[in-house]
């Protein structure tokens, strides 16, 4: 496949940034999307040009680090999948393809198409973790007798991989589908409970002072989640908060 | 629980739960604008109660008021935020691929809405406080000794621009509804085994109501 690519290229975090043409020849449909990437950036090293910075470390849709913004769908246009599971068998010969960073206030640009989302960090830092005994009497987990529903739906939870994809599908810049997943993954299980009204409380507040938008369900987010994550998250941190807010 | 307002799930809780004070109004708008068509004294004595019961007149409607302006307010404040947190625009973004026109424009529908009761006020709510709270008229009669609700309503519907206006009023309240009665659910936490009827449910009212007032613009106008 013969592809014109066009992708944002900023040099740092202070440069203004621009879309930027590229013809890439011989493009195979067996390729994955970043890997055409790899093969752009070679042409432009032996060009003597400056090579497109973007993010990768697994390649296999576990990590969360590619994310880059694709024919204006996060990830892409293919369903339940990272940029690096993404197959250039999507597109067709002749096809112009945009390529552009996750776009956020809270996730500025570093460069071309990498930004920082250390704010999803922030967020965790806040209260995404639980608090465990490790003085020699810990329980077991596996002991603590947990309904089936609630162990599948917070496993679901837990699948979020924190890669932002919800933020920038997202028309309001809302980071509430990734906060519902890691809110929701301790608040469904008995582990989670001690710390469950600080925990979301935290969350959210940090969340906000991120300065991501309003979530106003437009679904978007979990159509673009490369591991399905369900809006029922993002309901039942909105119970959580209420609630805890209530108590505190 | 001070702070709780000052927060963006929050914030959504209250425009969820105006939302729904909208919607059960809306309901209850239609319910007595409909036995217009069927009654002309049914639509008078309901319409009488309703504008002179003081409870409806001096505690029902003064909510009904902040309902409106604190909905309307919030929505365009939501909006303001959410565009300061995206800097910058994609250059190609194809959000039909994951969302529905409804929810991403619910601002625009919004903002119609807003035009289309200001005009709505200017045609029966300010008349009627004219006449019952500046005039001093409580008795709700013509000179003739008849109740004057009906005979209005009919006389407001006789031009066809204006039958034309609520027509497009009322699809924009459509194309609010048919996103935001749901969203109002998500927004307070409801979201569950019921959510799939609820949806169902959802499409009957949002496309239901507003076509019914369709109807009752449209009966006005060729039936006098």
């Amino acid at each position: 496949m013969n592809l014109t690519l066009k992708i944002w290229r900023q040099k740092d975090a202070n440069d203004k940034g621009k879309m930027v043409d590229y013809k890439i020849n011989d493009v195979s449909p067996d390729m994955s999307f970043l890997e055409m990437l790899d093969v752009l950036n070679n042409e432009l090293i032996e060009k003597g040009e400056e090579p497109v910075a973007f993010d990768h470390d697994c390649r296999e849709g576990i990590c969360g680090s590619c994310s880059l913004y694709i024919n204006g769908e996060a990830h892409g246009p293919d369903r339940g999948v990272t940029t690096c599971q993404l197959h250039m068998r999507m597109f067709k010969d002749g096809d112009t393809i945009f390529i552009e960073p996750f776009r956020a206030k809270a996730f500025p640009v570093i460069k071309d198409l990498v930004v920082d989302r250390t704010a999803f960090d922030r967020i965790q830092h806040a209260g995404g973790f639980i608090s465990v005994n490790t003085s020699g009497n810990t329980i077991d987990a596996n002991a603590i007798p947990i309904n089936k529903e609630d162990a599948d739906d917070a496993f679901s939870a837990a699948t979020c991989i924190g890669c932002g994809a919800c933020v920038a599908t997202c028309k309001n810049s809302s980071a509430m589908l990734f906060v519902g997943a890691k809110v929701s993954q301790f608040a469904l299980l008995p582990q989670g409970q001690v710390e469950a009204t600080e925990r979301v409380l935290n969350m959210v507040n940090q969340m906000d002072a991120e300065g991501f938008g309003n979530c106003t369900n437009t679904g978007a987010c979990e159509v673009e989640c490369p591991k399905g994550i369900s809006l029922e998250n993002i309901a039942r941190m909105n119970r959580e908060y209420l609630a805890a807010s209530l108590k505190g | 629980m001070s702070g709780i307002f000052n927060s963006s799930i929050g914030r959504k809780f209250a425009m969820a739960l105006s939302a729904f004070f909208l919607m059960i109004f809306i309901l209850q708008h239609f319910a007595i604008n409909i036995l217009s068509v069927f009654s002309a004294d049914a639509f008078n004595e309901a319409s009488h109660f309703m504008g002179t019961f003081w409870a409806v007149q001096y505690l029902l409607q003064p909510v009904l008021i902040f309902g409106v302006i604190f909905h309307f307010v919030m929505g365009f404040i939501l909006e303001i935020q959410n565009n300061r947190a995206r800097a910058i625009s994609y250059a190609k973004n194809n959000g039909s691929a994951n969302s529905t026109w409804m929810s991403r424009n619910m601002i625009w529908s919004g903002g119609f809405i807003l035009v289309f009761l200001v005009i709505h006020f200017i045609d029966f709510w300010i008349p009627e406080i004219n006449t019952k709270y500046i005039v001093g008229d409580m008795s709700g009669t013509l000179p003739n000794g008849e109740f004057r609700y009906h005979e209005e309503l009919v006389h407001k519907f006789e031009p066809i621009w204006r039958v034309a206006l609520y027509c497009i009023g009322f699809v924009f309240l459509a194309l609010h509804l048919l996103h935001g009665f749901n969203s109002a659910f998500q927004s307070v936490g409801a979201n569950n085994k019921y959510t799939k009827g609820l949806k169902g449910f959802s499409k009957v009212y949002a496309i239901g109501i507003p076509l019914g007032f369709i109807f009752i613009a449209l009966f006005h106008h060729f039936n006098h």
